[in-house]
């Protein structure tokens, strides 16, 4: 992740809990220092965040607003942004289709570029390769997840029902072998 | 744990390893363009399936299932033959810790829980991780400078798996992996360079700060979070969305011609201006190796850095330079004990090294020809 004032990977990862306001900032180490110096001497200049209003994770968000990008969760995993911001690692293949409007800022953060311009899959004569095939596939994993809850509320008939969805699907893309 | 398992797995499984013992893993090959300076180019790629969680969010039993589905395709494809594939989950942790040492595994891969695997192939040249970061990690090195013929490698053995494996993949975002840093490409082109000149000359800092403005990450032998041991640095990329792969292996190939030529040149203002300091460095280092009676990995391996040097410079004739390659990971914990074939604490390890390292060179020195028992 680069620094939000220079080029340098940022190392400094700073919260801000300030009137109710949740601001974060991610600085090189020569900007984190000045930035702390200045905090310390009792305000002084802010850093600028480069994302503006739409700066990176959440900042010049309020609290409010961060609480409720937190409880946010992935239909198919299960995963909030709030475990995610925790952990620094996504829940399944989904996450990039539910958060992309929270990801994108950050990637951008990351890397200075927001779209994939390399290999892609080309499979011939199979479709699992193709956008769609990872869409239905990983649609499996919300309904394994849905299974397991039916068995647990002993809801057999719709436990049956996600897992003949999940045998179509697992024959669609992935032909007879299946898993 | 490993109550209850079939003894013939363990012996199996011992076996395979031991046999890694008595060869040379490829980064340790010291050939290729530019080994004086370069030991190895390496390209990894992440990928993951499409129908399940990442590893992060699996359950014990998504991973046994991760495991088998990827085992099951990769040791079947044709890119899989030949391919050796090893259960890390059920290695003792000494088993283990050899393969980090080798690089053939992550240490991520070594402390993870639950079922994980690697597939490698018999010139330890690619190792297919199962269950580390990502589902899949494909990793492929050479010995020298050769990011041109690794890529062309890995390249090559990703397209196989691509034919029986549904990678997650978006149109936007590319291949989709479990932390946003390596979506895209999910591409780390790095190359381990073997700078002691640079240290000694204390300009080693500079360089670094220089490679951080052009986007370049500098780690140790061991990868993310290790520390530099005996003058070894790997340089890699950064990023991994907004390039090609092509791109991303240039970005790397394009500044270490540059670092050979630095390292080059403080190797020749050393000889030139401090010859008789260097020759009495290198002499001192070659003469602990020789004849210490106990010593830690951490000192082996400097030693071995400044001998390597040594030899190359050519103020000492009588080392082969791939033999001080091998040394290198032989004298580290894991391979010490799987060649001496006990389990030893760190005290008896130094004096073990110690020993291992004066019946090297008591055998002249040359070749990989250390004794092996």
């Amino acid at each position: 992740m680069k620094c939000q004032q220079c080029d340098k990977q940022a190392v400094f990862h700073i919260t801000e809990l300030e009137t109710g306001e949740v601001r974060e900032l991610h600085l090189c180490e020569d900007h984190a220092r000045t930035y702390l110096n200045q905090s310390e001497a009792g305000g002084g200049e802010e850093p600028e965040t480069g994302g503006g209003i739409t700066g990176p994770l959440g900042v010049g968000q309020t609290a409010d607003e961060l609480a409720v990008l937190d409880q946010k969760s992935c239909p198919m995993c299960g995963i909030s942004f709030f475990e995610f911001r925790n952990q620094g690692r996504l829940g399944c293949p989904h996450d990039y289709v539910h958060f992309e409007k929270e990801l994108e800022p950050l990637i951008a953060n990351i890397h200075g570029a927001v779209r994939h311009t390399g290999r892609r899959p080309s499979r011939e004569g199979s479709l699992a390769g193709l956008p769609e095939g990872t869409e239905e596939l990983t649609s499996i994993i919300g309904l394994r997840r849905a299974m397991k809850e039916a068995i647990a509320c002993e809801a057999y008939e719709t436990a049956r029902e996600h897992r003949d969805a999940i045998r179509a699907l697992e024959q669609r893309w992935l032909g007879a072998a299946g898993t | 744990m490993r109550q209850g398992r079939d003894r013939s797995e363990d012996v199996d499984r011992g076996m395979k390893l031991d046999n890694l013992t008595q060869s040379v893993g490829e980064w340790l090959r010291g050939t290729g363009p530019e080994s004086d300076i370069v030991m190895s180019s390496r390209v990894r790629l992440a990928r993951n399936v499409a129908q399940f969680p990442f590893v992060s969010r699996a359950t014990e039993q998504d991973r046994a299932e991760i495991e088998r589905f990827l085992r099951d395709r990769i040791t079947s494809a044709p890119v899989g033959h030949g391919l050796e594939y090893i259960d890390v989950g059920g290695l003792e942790e000494v088993d283990r810790q050899f393969l980090v040492e080798r690089q053939l595994i992550s240490r991520e891969l070594a402390d993870a829980q639950g079922a994980r695997g690697v597939g490698i192939d018999g010139r330890e040249q690619v190792s297919l991780m199962i269950n580390e970061e990502d589902h899949l990690r494909i990793q492929c090195v050479h010995s020298g400078l050769d990011l041109a013929g690794v890529w062309q490698q890995i390249a090559g053995v990703d397209d196989g798996i691509e034919r029986v494996v549904p990678y997650a993949f978006h149109p936007r975002w590319g291949y989709l992996t479990a932390c946003p840093t390596n979506v895209g490409t999910g591409i780390r082109v790095s190359v381990m360079l073997h700078l002691p000149a640079l240290v000694m000359t204390r300009q080693i800092d500079k360089v670094f700060r220089s490679l951080h403005k052009i986007s370049l990450a500098v780690r140790g032998l061991y990868g993310e979070g290790s520390q530099a041991m005996g003058d070894f640095y790997q340089i890699s990329n950064q990023t991994t969305l907004g390039k090609t792969e092509e791109e991303l292996v240039e970005q790397v190939g394009d500044v270490v011609p540059v670092l050979i030529e630095y390292e080059r040149r403080a190797r020749e203002f050393l000889v030139r201006e401090t010859q008789q300091n260097v020759h009495d460095q290198v002499s001192r280092a070659y003469g602990i190796l020789r004849t210490a009676q106990t010593i830690t990995a951490e000192e082996t391996m400097q030693l071995l850095s400044r001998v390597r040097m040594g030899v190359l410079l050519g103020l000492i004739g009588d080392v082969d330079i791939s033999a001080i390659n091998v040394l290198l990971v032989r004298t580290q914990p894991a391979h010490l004990q799987k060649i001496r074939g006990l389990e030893l604490d760190t005290k008896d390890r130094n004096i073990e090294r110690a020993r291992y390292l004066r019946q090297h060179f008591e055998g002249g020195g040359g070749g990989s020809a250390a004794g092996n028992n």
